[in-house]
């Protein structure tokens, strides 16, 4: 009864199909303006090349994958993935002040699990999303969803074997989620 | 006339304020389609809750459909915009290793900072994952960085690759996407009626 309770205090997601039309218009919006997608990987790249750079200087210069978004004129901060990304989290935080969603820290997680699984494999799946897409030139924003918006095939190419991939695997890791 | 900024319709000094504007509007609708929880995304793999198919593929075709018409009415010059380059097999591993990573931490880069906004700690984690995935990634690059650039089909589209015209892989998509929609609410509410752990 309590469990019902408080899930019927917790206030409603939008209409899926209206959060696409509106996700679909936006990414539209983006590429007639900017020329390009949305993204969120770039972002955290960004992040990785600028800590290294800034403690260890000469190993970031010198590694063969940090150099490439290296340059003189301007810190990998002040790119433009990095100011969108600014701006997922204020938008993330503005729906949730919206809604009624933004509460002191908590983990979500199956009750067939503890909060400390949940975390453990919450740190795996970043680190192996991170990995992916270097490989895939993107993620789920930049290459599935705006690399296939504009017709890419890499990004139809990413689409697939990242939801190929999860519906493949989903049976094993079934007790973290069902 | 699009896109604006290439075509200097818009000054190159507007990027970051445009970049911050657009990003606040991604983050307000992932988060309000429910993409700031990870029980909610993953359940479009295991058939309890579609919302991910569904938010996804709506977006997809409408924003294809949107270039087409922007396009055809001389708006849009479509051989401005960028097109990700395809380098074929890194890009199916990286999809691969990207849908396990998927499956285990319950969120991708995007939606992890929306959970991030509203204080999920499983959030936090999964950012902290990908920061430390990608610094790994670099750090190790020397041993796979010719597979890294392999499979090189330089910024191919589907409609080059397989001679179908752009309209046609629009529409192929726009049918496929209302036939997952239906045949995935059969699903979602077969598999609901069976599951009492979660409450929706």
């Amino acid at each position: 009864m309590n469990k019902h309770q408080t899930i019927n205090k917790e206030p409603k997601y939008i209409n899926p199909y209206l959060g696409g039309v509106l996700l679909g218009l936006l990414v539209l919006v983006t590429v007639l303006i900017t020329g390009r997608g949305l993204g969120a990987s770039g972002a955290i790249k960004s992040t990785v090349v600028t800590t290294a750079h800034v403690f260890t200087p000469e190993q970031a210069e010198s590694n063969a994958y940090m150099k490439k978004f290296i340059s003189d004129d301007h810190s990998p901060m002040y790119t433009w993935l990095v100011f969108e990304t600014i701006g997922i989290f204020l938008g993330g935080l503005l729906s949730g002040i919206v809604f009624g969603r933004v509460k002191k820290l908590r983990t979500e997680h199956s009750p067939r699990i503890t909060s400390k699984t949940r975390l453990i494999f919450a740190l795996i799946g970043g680190m192996l999303f991170g990995i992916g897409s270097q490989f895939g030139r993107g993620c789920t924003s930049g290459a599935a969803l705006s690399g296939t918006a504009t017709f890419a095939l890499g990004g139809a190419v990413v689409m697939f074997a990242i939801f190929g991939t999860g519906y493949a695997v989903a049976y094993f890791f079934r007790k973290l989620w069902i | 006339m699009c896109p604006l900024i290439p075509n200097g319709i818009i000054g190159t000094g507007w990027d970051f304020v445009i970049a911050l504007i657009l990003g606040i509007a991604f983050g307000f609708i992932l988060e309000a389609s429910g993409f700031s929880s990870s029980r909610n995304i993953v359940g479009v793999f295991y058939g309890y809750n579609f919302v991910v198919l569904r938010v996804f593929f709506t977006a997809l075709i409408v924003a294809m459909v949107g270039l087409l018409y922007f396009s055809y009415f001389g708006w849009l010059d479509l051989s401005k915009i960028f097109i990700l380059p395809t380098y074929l097999t890194p890009m199916i591993v990286g999809g691969v290793i990207m849908g396990i990573g998927f499956i285990m931490g319950g969120f991708c880069p995007g939606t992890s900072f929306t959970a991030v906004a509203i204080g999920k700690l499983d959030g936090i984690v999964f950012t902290i994952g990908l920061y430390l995935g990608i610094f790994v990634f670099s750090e190790t690059f020397p041993l796979f960085g010719d597979f890294y650039s392999s499979g090189d089909l330089g910024n191919m589209t589907i409609t080059e690759a397989f001679g179908i015209p752009a309209s046609w892989v629009a529409l192929a998509f726009t049918v496929v996407a209302l036939a997952a929609f239906w045949g995935t609410m059969l699903i979602e509410k077969r598999v609901r009626k069976n599951m009492t752990e979660y409450k929706f």
